[in-house]
């Protein structure tokens, strides 16, 4: 029998592995946005679970817009990743400092 | 019911297996891929959870529009990979370790915290009739309850293509481009120069 905790484990297993993409490829800002996207699956899914098992759709609703986000944040970060590669020659997340953030 | 139970197991490993095969693959492309592959199966879970219009969006938007980008990205910026990954292990001993922390918090937490079990016997919500798909259950609530949300999420999309469409144009010097409204404002002073040249002489 598969239960809410199996999908919330697997939710939590996911998000762990996005947060971990994001620190061991510090360097390359294209897998960092995959990592991002891996997350926001995670989320989905918890949200997906939690609305199947308490039988309320709002919950697929949210991920529904959860959805929207993610694809705009993709499409913008991916703009900003080829100008930033035009203008410099590299994508190298270290070498982005002309902002002296 | 063990058939649902073996399908969860199938696609929540192929999800876990790719999804860490997209943070370790040393090649960009095939993490890509992996990608695909973690959201095919998600969608899968999604089918399990009764989920279908979510299930089939995801594959739409993400395996669609979002992976196949990804791929476009990567495949036309002439990077050397080989580059950004040097070192790329020197940060591995602590993620590692906020990695295992995270995981081992997140399923302590998911473990013993108990749902009411008055909550999971909740009768179907009043828009949730027997019969009714989830795509129409999504749609009555959507185009109704929630439709400022729905304007919204389709006003975000539009700002994220008119940025992405700004961001990326440029015009390079030294091409030319046909202009309809310099042509159609040409007169005949501007453009054409009437002469006399003497007899026998040239120009």
């Amino acid at each position: 029998m598969i239960t809410l905790v199996h999908f919330l484990t697997l939710a939590a297993i996911l998000f762990t592995l996005g947060v971990l993409g994001i620190f061991i490829n510090r360097k390359n800002v294209i897998v960092i946005l995959m990592s991002i996207e891996l997350i926001l699956l995670s989320v989905n899914i918890n949200l997906v679970a939690f609305s199947s098992f308490l039988n309320d759709i709002v919950g697929q609703v949210f991920a529904l817009f959860v959805l929207t986000v993610a694809a705009a944040e993709a499409a913008i970060g991916l703009a900003i990743l080829v100008i930033f590669f035009r203008n410099r020659g590299t994508i190298a997340v270290e070498d982005i400092n002309t902002m002296k953030g | 019911m063990t058939v649902t139970a073996a399908f969860f197991y199938l696609f929540a490993a192929i999800t876990v297996a790719s999804a860490f095969l997209v943070i370790a693959a040393r090649n960009p492309v095939h993490s890509v891929l992996f990608l695909i592959l973690a959201f095919v199966n998600s969608a899968g879970l999604f089918i399990l959870l009764g989920a279908e219009f979510l299930a089939m969006i995801l594959i739409v938007v993400y395996v669609g529009a979002v992976a196949v980008l990804f791929l476009f990205v990567i495949m036309l910026l002439d990077i050397d990979f080989a580059e950004l990954r040097q070192g790329a292990l020197q940060y591995l001993p602590i993620s590692a370790v906020v990695g295992v922390i995270f995981l081992v918090e997140l399923v302590l937490v998911v473990t013993t915290y108990t749902v009411d079990p008055a909550l999971l016997n909740l009768p179907a919500a009043a828009d949730a009739q027997p019969g009714i798909t989830n795509t129409a259950q999504l749609g009555s609530v959507i185009y109704t309850k929630y439709v400022y949300f729905f304007q919204l999420s389709g006003l975000v999309l539009l700002v994220a293509m008119i940025g992405a469409i700004v961001l990326t144009l440029r015009d390079r010097p030294g091409v030319k481009r046909q202009d309809a409204a310099k042509q159609a404002a040409r007169t005949r002073e501007t453009s054409i120069e009437i002469r006399k040249v003497k007899n026998r002489e040239g120009v």
